[in-house]
């Protein structure tokens, strides 16, 4: 297994893409998270066997990462690691489902594959979604949003928490785990009895340490509100960029693209 | 057992984020009310903490596989069930976020999958009985693997459920059932044996961390009144909704032996005098004639109450029309019992 601080370094990256001064960086981070959520909505509200309508869809992600400069590499591999999931899940359905109920030219395709493939699609799409939100909005971004929204001061606050010591107390553990590893003399730790004593030790060592915080940050004045910089103002651009997203999805959720423009070449063809 | 947004369907995700952003907010009223402001940095640390401890590997023996921690268990017996919910569910919110683990519609059903049913269901019901000061290791222990056991396998149950009524995928439900329980269980019972052996380390190192930081249990006991309210409500809603499809189509106690005495299910009323008048009025009241919707108001006075045809398993018509009955009525008999409730102790204080 990697050096959890190395897995934890490689997806700080796309929070850090979300840091950089572009224009789609700048719209609101509400804008962005109720983008997301309509998007989300609508590709999974598609009935099981759906295929061709929901390839319109992944002009989303598609227009984002192009217009975000998201490195395509990076995020290729992020979502190759989720597909197994869902492969797992949608396994089943050529099996159990034949019933055919198309014809691609002269072969018969049962709804399984094509639940299958919709299954497939569906993970594609939302995966990418939520990487791309991520990589515009940023963590902090997202947790304002949220706030804003009207989730729970409390829970925004303590994701805050969480997510700057993420990083402090990864490095820790995967020292431990280094230190750990070499005195197993090449087996992963001697049962769970040591990883119960680091994972305790750990635990001890972080109950310090939120304490040493809490009285440093008495100390500097927090009075229960993280500060952020404004880093923009929100206009009606961004109500426009919602809308127009919106109109989009809804749109493309109530009539299938790909059938009409498929019926009309066809009738060009005849 | 990170459910993915691939195989939710609309209803079934944003029901489950309504009933989890409602836990949410409660919780954290709960928690800002305690007025202690050493929670919300430690519920942080606590959170990165779980991530860092998900990162230390060990092997299990005899199965040569390896595992982790889960720490659902281990984080309410620290922090109490609403300080445990909130940081469950940032850790998997940052796992859907950034290790796409779960997706986002999804995020509502894996909380409660994964939060809810160890820190409200498992921890309380099972764990805490069974603990009881803590102080014992091997009552520590038992309470540890029971509880995780429950909590894993009412989690694994929660994902069957939803996956099937999202009905994206094709499995049957039986066949899901079938391989999620079974294979949580060794999970369940590493899982146990693992939070046990923390929490015993604890004990033995720093036993005041247990007590420290319990939330000091509210005066009427673990819920509160509005929430042993909203938790019945909630119940009726259930079983007035979805149990009340599967309820019985054959004859109750009393039917059945009107039937083997005269030959029909029911008795003709006669059809003079105040029997028919208060029969007639009662058809004319009756929203619900035979729990299904009202066929036809002008018939009914005429004859005693129609027996609906049986609604079978596919009739969705039908279904909906006994879940509307179902929820309908419990709601007017929670409020009627309410309103008693209310009147009662105006009488008391007043006597």
């Amino acid at each position: 297994m990697t050096s959890p601080l190395s897995v934890l370094t490689d997806l700080d990256q796309f929070d850090l893409l979300a840091t950089r001064d572009i224009t789609v960086n700048r719209i609101d981070p509400r804008a962005k998270v109720v983008v997301t959520a309509i998007f989300i909505v609508c590709v999974v509200s598609f009935e099981r066997h759906t295929v061709s309508a929901l390839l319109p869809f992944f002009i989303f992600p598609v227009a984002l990462i192009s217009w975000a400069d998201i490195p395509f590499a990076s995020l290729g591999r992020k979502i190759a690691l989720a597909l197994p999931f869902a492969l797992l899940a949608g396994i089943f359905n050529p099996f159990l489902d034949r019933e055919s109920i198309m014809i691609a030219g002269a072969v018969p395709v049962s709804a399984g594959w094509l639940s299958f493939c919709s299954i497939l699609l569906r993970c594609l799409l939302t995966v990418s979604a939520a990487l791309v939100l991520l990589a515009t909005t940023g963590f902090h971004g997202i947790c304002r949003a949220l706030e804003r929204l009207a989730a729970p001061r409390m829970l925004v606050l303590q994701m805050l928490f969480m997510y700057r010591y993420l990083f402090v107390l990864a490095g820790e553990s995967s020292r431990m785990a280094m230190a750990r590893g070499l005195r197993s003399f090449g087996k992963r730790g001697r049962g769970h009895g040591s990883a119960a004593a680091a994972i305790g030790c750990l635990l001890s060592r972080s109950i310090d340490r939120s304490r040493r915080i809490h009285e440093a940050m008495l100390a500097r004045g927090f009075q229960g509100r993280f500060h952020e910089r404004l880093q923009h103002r929100t206009t009606w651009a961004d109500a426009a960029y919602v809308l127009a997203w919106c109109t989009l999805f809804i749109a493309l959720r109530r009539y299938d693209l790909p059938a009409l423009v498929g019926d009309l070449i066809g009738r060009w063809l005849a | 057992m990170h459910m993915a947004d691939a195989l939710i369907s609309p209803a079934v995700g944003t029901t489950m984020w309504a009933a989890t952003a409602g836990m949410l907010a409660w919780s954290s009223r709960r928690i800002s009310r305690s007025r202690d402001d050493r929670q919300a940095p430690l519920m942080g640390v606590m959170g990165a903490f779980v991530f860092a401890a998900q990162m230390i590997n060990f092997t299990i023996p005899a199965t040569g596989s390896s595992g982790h921690l889960g720490g659902g268990l281990l984080l309410t017996a620290l922090l109490g069930p609403h300080a445990a919910l909130l940081t469950i569910a940032s850790v998997l919110m940052v796992q859907a976020l950034f290790f796409a683990d779960g997706g986002l519609l999804a995020l509502g059903c894996n909380i409660i999958n994964m939060g809810f049913f160890p820190a409200f269901l498992a921890y309380p019901l099972i764990y805490r009985p069974l603990a009881g000061n803590g102080r014992s290791k091997a009552r520590l222990i038992t309470a540890a693997i029971v509880a995780a056991v429950a909590g894993l396998q009412m989690g694994a149950f929660g994902v069957v459920l939803e996956t099937t009524l999202s009905r994206i995928t094709e499995l049957p439900f039986t066949t899901f059932f079938m391989l999620m329980l079974p294979i949580h269980l060794p999970i369940g019972i590493v899982e146990g044996l693992v939070t046990a052996s923390v929490l015993a380390f604890i004990l033995k190192a720093q036993p005041d961390i247990l007590q420290e930081y319990q939330p000091t249990a509210p005066a009427g006991g673990f819920l509160s009144f509005k929430g042993l309210v909203a938790t019945l409500a909630a119940v009726a809603l259930l079983t007035g909704g979805v149990v009340a499809w599967y309820a019985s189509q054959q004859p109750d106690g009393l039917e059945w032996a009107i039937k083997q005495a005269t030959g029909k299910e029911e008795l003709q009323s006669p059809q003079q005098g105040v029997h028919a008048r208060l029969n007639s009025l009662q058809q004319r009241l009756a929203l619900f004639p035979a729990y299904a919707f009202r066929q036809d108001a002008v018939k009914a006075p005429e004859a005693p109450p129609i027996k609906q045809p049986a609604p079978d398993a596919g009739n969705k018509a039908a279904r909906q029309e006994t879940s509307l009955a179902g929820i309908i009525g419990g709601a007017v008999t929670l409020a009627l019992i309410f309103a008693c409730g209310l009147l009662l102790r105006r009488r008391r204080a007043s006597a």
